[in-house]
């Protein structure tokens, strides 16, 4: 979080004499910026600094007066715990596949959209409402009406006495969070589809080249930034998936669907442990900026964004 | 194909169409097997839901919603400008700065949030729900809005600083009218985040500030687990968000992709 950049704010303080009117310039430019950069350092940035404090401290909720510095040993503990291990695994699992499949169905849709026909609206109306709906709502209704071994619809159109959430615990939390970002997936495809040129895919049929080449190589590479962006976004929201485990499994049974938010938020909230917790909080955001700087460096590109010029 | 859309559109949502129907069902109804699809509709399950403690939650997440979208408006929109239309140096920085806030795991910064909140007595009110949601959505807000900026021609910007416009003037007459469209959806977007967060509300808030999730939340674990009942309340809590999101849906679509069209 304090590392992966240098805040605008800091980067030039020219003191040569003839540089100094341009800087006091450069600096009143700066004014409109100031608000929001500070706002989000401040909110951000001092919890993080916090929990960095803690992750070196014994403190435990349960005992009162037990807090005291510990040096590395919350790290060690964090490196050696096969459930924060498995919760990492988990995470990686549920976000990768979550993303493709979502972005893969979504970007099906999205060409089933981008034609005209009766109820196209209507359709589309429907199909990005999964997005609109709170996901703690969605995963509510899919642990009881969709999975549920008795009552469940799967249970009705299958035939089956299976008890999807805990025999395929991770699988039907994934299902859920396909379900709920896969409309957002189609909106991005969508948004791309609708701006491409109408004349390059005329003039490729003239051309004589079929729908599938015709897609492979125009459309494609038209799109990729969209689904940059979209693979970005998703994977953002995706990693930090909460609701969905906390409500449909708790992580279970055992920790076969604990992912690391979940098992972070079990460690400091019911296990009270806010050393541990808060170190398994570090090293969680050391591997997300080690992805995210690929991710940063990615998104640059996708946008060519040079220095703030247009 | 369009047969083809149309079926897989229906089976796609088919488990909120089940929601829907489930929300006006008997809880008797609701417990069936096979499943009933018809059925007597009644309204008792709504209704019990508005006569219960439904609305204090209902006002929580409007009050969060709408105050942290003005504030993501307030300190955005001049951000954004700074960033696009009068670039300051280091805006680069500033962009991915902004970003890689967004790429943080929230569930690190939680214990201390929750400390934080407590020392300040902001713990179960809606001002530290306020507070980090505008942090939470504000890096978005300023990546959306700075592309829309990008979209005002520079030539209307230079040909109305030679007419002697000053900056007001400059954003009231020119900018503002190109842009209107891409902040709304900015807002839009906010809206949606804001009133369907989950995580921060569940650990900060409890009774008093308690949001329409922390409400389905409640739901289950004081009442049990009634089917139809459940429904109704999912459906009354999402229904805001979702009325406003089919009406704007065309912004929605502008929004997301962030003027990745250019």
């Amino acid at each position: 979080m304090s590392t992966l950049s240098v805040p605008a704010g800091t980067a030039s303080a020219t003191t040569s004499a003839p540089a100094k009117k341009e800087a006091s310039k450069s600096g009143k430019r700066r004014l409109p910026l100031l608000p929001a950069l500070i706002f989000v350092i401040a909110v951000t940035q001092i919890p993080f600094l916090l929990t960095l404090y803690y992750s070196f401290q014994s403190w435990n909720l349960v005992r009162p007066g037990s807090q005291h510095f510990v040096g590395f040993s919350n790290y060690v503990d964090v490196f050696t715990d096969t459930t924060f291990l498995g919760a990492l695994l988990n995470t990686v699992i549920l976000t990768v596949v979550c993303v493709l499949v979502s972005l893969l169905l979504g970007l099906g849709l999205a060409i089933l959209l981008d034609r005209k026909f009766a109820g196209r609206g209507f359709v589309r109306t429907l199909l990005i409402t999964p997005f609109l709906i709170l996901p703690a709502a969605g995963a509510l209704l899919w642990k009881t009406t969709m999975f549920d071994p008795t009552f469940g619809l799967l249970h009705f159109v299958f035939h089956t006495d299976v008890d999807w959430l805990s025999q395929f615990p991770l699988a039907a939390v994934m299902a859920q969070i396909v379900w709920q970002w896969t409309p957002f997936m189609m909106l991005l495809t969508l948004a791309g589809l609708q701006s491409q040129s109408k004349e390059v895919l005329e003039a490729a049929s003239v051309d004589g080249a079929n729908r599938w080449r015709t897609f492979y190589s125009i459309t494609l590479p038209h799109l990729s930034r969209f689904l940059q962006l979209a693979t970005l976004l998703g994977a953002i929201y995706i990693v930090n998936s909460f609701d969905a485990i906390f409500l449909m499994t708790q992580g279970g049974p055992g920790t076969a669907s604990t992912n690391l938010p979940f098992y972070i938020y079990q460690r400091a909230f019911e296990g009270f442990d806010i050393g541990q917790s808060s170190a398994m909080g570090v090293v969680v955001v050391i591997l997300t900026m080690i992805v995210a700087t690929f991710a940063l460096r990615l998104m640059f590109r996708a946008f060519s964004v040079d220095g703030g010029t247009k | 194909m369009t047969v083809v859309t149309w079926v897989l559109a229906i089976l796609f949502v088919f488990p909120l169409l089940w929601m829907i129907l489930t929300a006006f069902k008997q809880e008797s109804d609701a417990y069936s097997d096979p499943p009933k699809l018809f059925f007597k509709p009644t309204f008792d399950q709504i209704s019990g839901v508005l006569n219960g403690d439904f609305l204090p939650y209902l006002g929580n997440s409007a009050f969060v919603t709408i105050i942290s979208t003005l504030l993501v408006l307030l300190l955005g929109i001049p951000a954004a400008y700074a960033l696009s239309l009068a670039p300051v140096k280091g805006t680069k920085n500033a962009l991915s700065f902004f970003l890689s806030t967004k790429m943080l795991p929230i569930v690190a910064a939680i214990i201390p949030l929750y400390v934080i909140s407590q020392n300040t007595n902001l713990l179960d009110t809606v001002w530290a729900l306020i507070i980090l949601y505008t942090a939470m959505n504000l890096p978005l807000a300023i990546w959306m809005m700075r592309s829309f900026f990008l979209e005002v021609p520079g030539e209307m910007i230079e040909a109305a600083r030679i007419d002697g416009a000053n900056l007001p003037t400059l954003l009231r007459k020119i900018i503002m009218p190109v842009v209107a469209p891409g902040v709304a959806a900015t807002a839009l977007i906010c809206v949606i985040f804001s009133w369907t967060e989950f995580f921060y509300a569940v650990n900060l808030t409890a009774a008093r500030a308690g949001t329409v999730p922390v409400f389905l939340v409640s739901f289950i674990t004081s009442e049990g687990l009634y089917w139809a009942q459940l429904s109704a309340a999912a459906l009354l809590a999402s229904l805001p968000v979702m009325i406003v999101g089919w009406i704007a849906q065309n912004h929605l679509v502008r929004g997301l992709s962030m003027g990745a069209v250019k």
